[in-house]
């Protein structure tokens, strides 16, 4: 049976109506990722069949999982030479549930070490690349399970997000990426990049998938103390309730922003007004303040998270640690230094409160605020070079709503004028996931998402 | 100048003290780890592995609060964790979890019940225990069974004169530590440790109010004894290097205690740079006053007040202290006391139970019924054996023909010494003013 692009959804329905077998379904992902990783490089470890005993919801579904995931008994390297050995003898929360749901682990993907980047070009592994254009870079840092889903190698993957490191890739390669709220989702075993902001999620096909997804990965976690225990709701279920929104738009978000996405955005917002959506503007803190608060805030956090990974163990002394890695743990320890704290990293906190409050403020107002994802479309391999804290820069759009953990779902709405993917978010108050993709969703239904996934497919038949 | 005279011994403490919660402080691995196979009592989090995150043990916060409490300290209402960076072997996230500007409790003091002086506590505040360096001849190994156990930390003004005050304060920070029933605070077995920062103040030189420019931190002090000695060793070999002129180095010094003598073991030039920053792990705790109040229940009478209840029992001071230093003897006390005060005999008086229970003269091992039969045998009154007596006194007077003619002639102090002889020979079983009568009865006869 021919697969290609079909829905976790759909695939687990097959499955389970013994349409078609869980072995079936598992030789067919790896055949594609034996086909075609080469040229994409979107993962670095391949799994084994098993669970196969397992009836849950997502029973027999392969997954593509981060490499910063740990997974028992399969090697995990965060992209990094330092863990180039490194076989964790346990699982993160977000494995075991996708596990305990019934899923399969088809690999671990590529992203930038450390989750240090947005473009995995910061892997120790090569880069991962983009499958609408193979001299272009998917985005990262979550950029191999963005490819995985892109290049359909992987019928969803899980991505983890400090700021736009999910709903980036997932914009540059064309397919859906859900940022959930900070903690909604646990982080336990998740390797640390910046505790305060780090946050799993799902990149699939179909907005349905994301809600289904999330479903299974959300919840308190006894294991991660800063897990809410705000009640998880159905969100496949409310997903489809017919509802009204008013939504947001901020020209702080706009400012810079490329032409092509700037058009797609208001042929979108055209369409959702037609919907019966209403818009309206809300002014916001200019993005450009969270790109200070939140380079001082994550340098401090991966100066201090990286120290455990002092030559003792795993293996790889510190050499094995790349250019990125050293700059981001010479600047977080600069700034958490005694003198230097109160300049940097404490008003750095004072201005996160900032924000948060002008969320907060903006969503008195509004339901969702509707913004494009990245600036601009994925750019050609290498040019991170020419940008200092190119990542930062590149995720502008993303650090404010990383910053205040707000969940945000980005979806392709089109092409630009290169024929790459461009991506719009849809962002939403706390634990309001379910409003996010009922929106989403509405769109999808309406629009087909202007069928960027379907052609993304296509090349790779 | 005398140099009694001349210098001023300045004594601060920091005191760790491991907490016998049953889990560890941010996993589920027990916190006992004495005496277990290396790394066997191990699990990501303890371990640091990557990704593995801290989940604070509630139990342990709580007995922090209690030792505050038991401290005089202001309990905080909110309060965070800190991760403090340091880099080594035995610390396995290159971080400690601690707590830096917002401790669970601060602003304290306590008095011992022997000391006529108050000590001022700085902070108290709870942190995690590091895993344990194993050197042997092939090479240095890392055993994590400790790491992650909670911690907590006693700091206190520089208050201390002389090594006698801190040993008494320390020892009663043992009682009070055992008394809250968080930790056997055993310094032997490394559950208590003391480190003393030591300076000596020549008061020629440096004006009333401030402190010497240096200060010498004592480790490896495993016993009560020992702290004594190091601080004496410390104290006076500081003040011959400022006798002669020298300044002592500011540095981390330990102590040895089969030679008997501290050595240097890291100076530092400058203050250690932590790179503290909050724990982004570990939501920040706040706590209403109910809650802080119903913790505050749990805390026992501290000793100046079981003291007090003691002395008021009428057992002399000494006595008192002895009793009570041991938890389970005051609570075995405690409970007999009442009975044998119903059996409304003038001997057995609080004091007198008390001194069989100290001098180790009825075992309180055995059950509540046997001691206290026991007590009331040793404590009854004497009954004189009459006949026996009569007999005794005849033989006494027989054999110290002497002494009964010496009484004759009027030397009544003579009687002192038959009576020591009746008594010896009678074994105890007769009252002293029977043994008087009898004597001067059969004399006259």
């Amino acid at each position: 049976m021919n697969l290609i692009g079909k829905s976790v959804t759909e695939l687990r329905n097959l499955i389970k109506s013994k349409k078609v077998s869980k072995g079936e379904v598992w030789d067919f992902f790896v055949k594609r990722v034996e086909k075609y990783n080469k040229k994409l490089n979107a993962f670095l470890t391949i799994g084994e069949i098993k669970n196969l005993d397992n009836d849950g919801e997502l029973a027999g579904v392969p997954v593509a999982i981060k490499d910063n995931f740990c997974t028992k008994g399969l090697r995990t390297t965060a992209s990094s030479k330092v863990l180039d050995n490194f076989i964790p003898p346990y699982s993160a929360t977000v494995v075991k549930k996708l596990e305990g749901a019934g899923s399969v682990i088809l690999g671990k993907t590529n992203m930038d070490a450390w989750a240090h980047g947005s473009s995995t070009e910061t892997s120790a592994y090569g880069s991962s690349k983009n499958p609408w254009d193979l001299s272009r870079t998917p985005g990262g840092s979550s950029g191999g399970s963005a490819v995985a889903v892109s290049a359909y190698l992987s019928p969803y993957a899980i991505g983890s997000e400090t700021a736009g490191s999910i709903k980036q890739p997932a914009a540059w390669s064309g397919v859906i990426g859900l940022k959930p709220t900070y903690g909604r989702v646990s982080r336990y075993g998740l390797i640390s990049m910046a505790s305060s902001t780090d946050c799993p999620g799902p990149l699939t096909v179909s907005v349905e998938d994301a809600a289904l997804i999330l479903k299974v990965l959300a919840g308190k976690d006894e294991f991660d103390a800063t897990t809410s225990q705000v009640e998880v709701k159905d969100y496949p279920k409310l997903m489809k309730e017919k509802r009204k929104f008013t939504i947001g738009i901020s020209d702080e978000f706009l400012a810079g922003v490329d032409e092509d996405i700037k058009k797609a955005f208001f042929k979108v917002k055209s369409d959702l007004e037609k919907m019966g959506h209403r818009f309206k503007k809300v002014s916001l803190l200019s993005p450009e303040y969270s790109i200070s608060v939140y380079t001082i805030l994550q340098r401090a956090e991966v100066a201090s998270n990286l120290s455990r990974f002092d030559g003792v163990r795993y293996g790889n002394t510190r050499e094995f640690f790349g250019e990125e890695a050293k700059r981001r743990v010479m600047l977080g320890n600069y700034v958490l230094s005694y003198g230097y704290y109160d300049a940097y990293y404490k008003k750095a906190q004072k201005v996160r409160t900032l924000i948060v409050d002008d969320f907060k403020r903006a969503f008195k107002d509004v339901d969702l605020i509707l913004t494009p994802t990245t600036p601009m479309t994925a750019l050609k391999l290498g040019e991170w070079e020419k940008y200092p804290f190119f990542g930062e820069k590149m995720d502008v759009l993303n650090e404010p709503i990383a910053i205040a953990g707000l969940p945000a779902i980005d979806f392709p709405v089109g092409l630009d004028r290169k024929g790459l993917p461009i991506g719009l978010q849809l962002t939403g108050n706390y634990f309001k996931e379910d409003e996010v993709l009922n929106a989403a969703y509405q769109l999808e239904k309406e629009t087909e998402f202007y069928q960027v996934i379907k052609k993304g497919f296509k090349k790779w038949r | 100048m005398e140099i009694k005279n001349k210098y001023e011994v300045i004594i601060g403490l920091e005191i760790h003290v491991e907490l016998s919660t049953a889990s560890k402080m941010f996993c589920q691995c027990s916190a006992s780890y004495f005496g277990k196979e290396p790394n066997t009592n191990v699990c990501p989090v303890c371990l640091g592995l990557p990704g593995a995150l801290p989940v604070p043990n509630k139990k342990a916060i709580e007995y922090t609060m209690m030792i505050g409490k038991a401290l005089n300290c202001k309990i905080n209402n909110k309060f965070h964790f800190d991760r403090k960076h340091y880099s080594y072997p035995d610390l396995p996230k290159g971080y400690q979890i601690s707590q830096y500007d917002e401790p669970i409790a601060q602003h304290g003091w306590y008095q011992p019940v022997m000391s006529s002086k108050k000590f001022r506590i700085t902070r108290v505040h709870l942190e995690e225990d590091t895993g344990k360096l194993i050197h042997s001849k092939n090479g240095t190994y890392i055993d994590f069974n400790r790491s992650g156990v909670p911690l907590v930390e006693i700091v206190t003004e520089a208050d201390f004169r002389s090594a006698d005050e801190v040993k008494t304060f320390v020892e009663e920070l043992q009682m009070v530590v055992r008394y809250l029933g968080i930790s056997q605070a055993d310094m032997e077995k490394g559950s208590m440790r003391l480190e003393p920062n030591i300076s000596v103040k020549d008061k020629t030189k440096i004006k009333e109010g401030e402190l010497p420019p240096y200060k010498v931190e004592l480790k490896n002090i495993n016993s009560f004894r020992f702290a004594k000695k190091a601080i004496d060793y410390e104290v006076k070999r500081q003040i011959e290097l400022l006798e002669e002129g020298k300044v002592p180095v500011q540095e981390t010094r330990g102590y040895n205690e089969k030679k008997g003598i501290t050595f240097t073991q890291r100076v530092k030039e400058n203050a250690d740079d932590y790179r503290y920053m909050p724990e982004p792990d570990i939501p920040y705790f706040e706590f209403d006053d109910k809650y802080l109040n119903s913790v505050f229940l749990k805390v026992p009478p501290v000793p100046q007040e079981i003291f007090t209840n003691l002395i008021k029992q009428r057992l002399n001071k000494k006595t008192a202290f002895i009793l009570m230093k041991n938890k389970q003897t005051l609570d075995f006390f405690n409970e007999v006391m009442p009975e044998l005060l119903k059996k409304n005999s003038e001997f057995i008086t609080p004091q007198a139970v008390a001194n069989l229970i100290v001098n180790e003269k009825v075992d309180i091992k055995n059950s509540k019924d046997k001691f206290i039969s026991n007590v009331i045998k040793i404590l009854r009154p004497i009954q004189t054996d009459k006949d026996l007596l009569t007999q005794v006194v005849k033989k006494v007077l027989t054999n110290n023909p002497n002494a009964v003619k010496d009484f004759k002639k009027g030397k009544e102090n003579v009687v002192m010494f038959l009576v020591g002889q009746v008594m010896r020979e009678i074994k105890g079983k007769a009252k002293p003013q029977d043994v008087i009568e009898e004597i001067r009865k059969s004399i006259k006869d």
